[in-house]
């Protein structure tokens, strides 16, 4: 079986931490306005993030990644994933 | 049994009232991983741990130090799986009047009783919001409420303490954790046994109970405030000093 795409594994994160639908996680679809998620939420999936990718994820990056498309911009830019 | 099957954590377990909670949520039930900067004391208290059926860890760790708190929280996780209860309750006193009072002084105390909250509270938080409950018991003091001349420092780290506890409270409650503090007033212990007569008399006048705390008080506190009995109390305050603070 090929190995997921750095899309899928995202999209993967994102279902299990805020507990969402995966139609729901379209990449214009923003964490708080539109998949409800909390600070906290937030906090977590970049964790989740960091963890799946061994990548480290600054505060100041942090509050940019607001949507699904942010995210997966920003993962291909930080590593060459 | 209420916390059957639980798994805690308590700084400050080698004697008095961290050893106290240790060997009441041991009978209850829990797991105890033992902190106390002294191995001889850690092994002491997870023995008492042992001999009431549970599991035990020993484990010698200055919690003012983040590296190494944050070590040893996941060596507990490793051995136990999961951390539902943390207990901060280790602390230290370099008493003095603050004119007297080196910086030394000063950084050892809030070095060791609020940071050393922080230390263990971050990857508790960390791993109790995954798991989605949790208890976090903060021993602070009444001197955080009233003060005390001689404890400046105490007084600050244990008012700090409070804040934290508030803090914490709010960031976490919609996860199922619950984070409180316990502000015991006398409780007689080595602590205290080193006070003069004499201001041990003035004291004891200030207190409505007409008695000091045995270590057993603040671990019936931590008891009620670990189990599913509290859950739907956070961010508080519980004074337990016979009266003393009102």
């Amino acid at each position: 079986m090929a190995e997921k795409s750095l899309e899928d594994k995202v999209k993967d994160i994102i279902v299990k931490q805020l507990g969402v639908n995966a139609e729901q996680v379209t990449p214009e679809a923003k964490f708080i306005e539109d998949l409800g998620a909390d600070s906290l939420d937030t906090v977590e999936l970049v964790m989740a993030i960091e963890e799946e990718f061994g990548v480290e994820v600054p505060d100041e990056d942090a509050e940019k990644l607001q949507t699904v498309a942010n995210v997966i911009e920003y993962l291909k830019d930080k590593a060459d994933l | 049994m209420k916390l059957q099957g639980k798994n805690a954590i308590i700084t400050g377990a080698g004697r008095g009232i961290g050893a106290a909670i240790a060997e009441l949520f041991a009978a209850q039930g829990a797991n105890v991983a033992c902190v106390s900067r002294t191995q001889a004391n850690s092994d002491r208290t997870a023995e008492v741990v042992r001999a009431a059926g549970r599991r035990a860890l020993a484990l010698a760790v200055d919690v003012g130090d983040c590296a190494a708190s944050e070590k040893a929280f996941d060596q507990v996780v490793a051995e136990f799986g999961t951390v539902d209860i943390l207990v901060n309750n280790a602390g230290v006193t370099k008493d003095t009047l603050l004119m007297r009072m080196s910086e030394a002084d000063w950084d050892e105390v809030l070095r060791v009783n609020l940071k050393g909250a922080f230390n263990w509270t971050k990857p508790a938080v960390k791993h109790m919001v995954k798991q989605r409950s949790g208890r976090i018991i903060n021993i602070s003091s009444v001197i955080g409420l009233i003060g005390n001349a001689g404890q400046c420092n105490y007084a600050a780290s244990k008012a700090g303490l409070i804040g934290f506890t508030k803090s914490v409270a709010r960031e976490t409650a919609t996860r199922g954790i619950t984070c409180n503090a316990i502000a015991p007033g006398f409780i007689v212990s080595d602590m205290t046994s080193e006070l003069p007569q004499a201001v041990k008399d003035k004291v004891l006048a200030g207190i409505p109970s007409g008695r000091f705390g045995e270590p057993a008080d603040i671990a019936e506190t931590s008891l009620f405030l670990a189990s599913t009995a509290s859950s739907y109390i956070t961010g508080q305050v519980l004074a337990v000093d016979g009266g003393m603070v009102m």
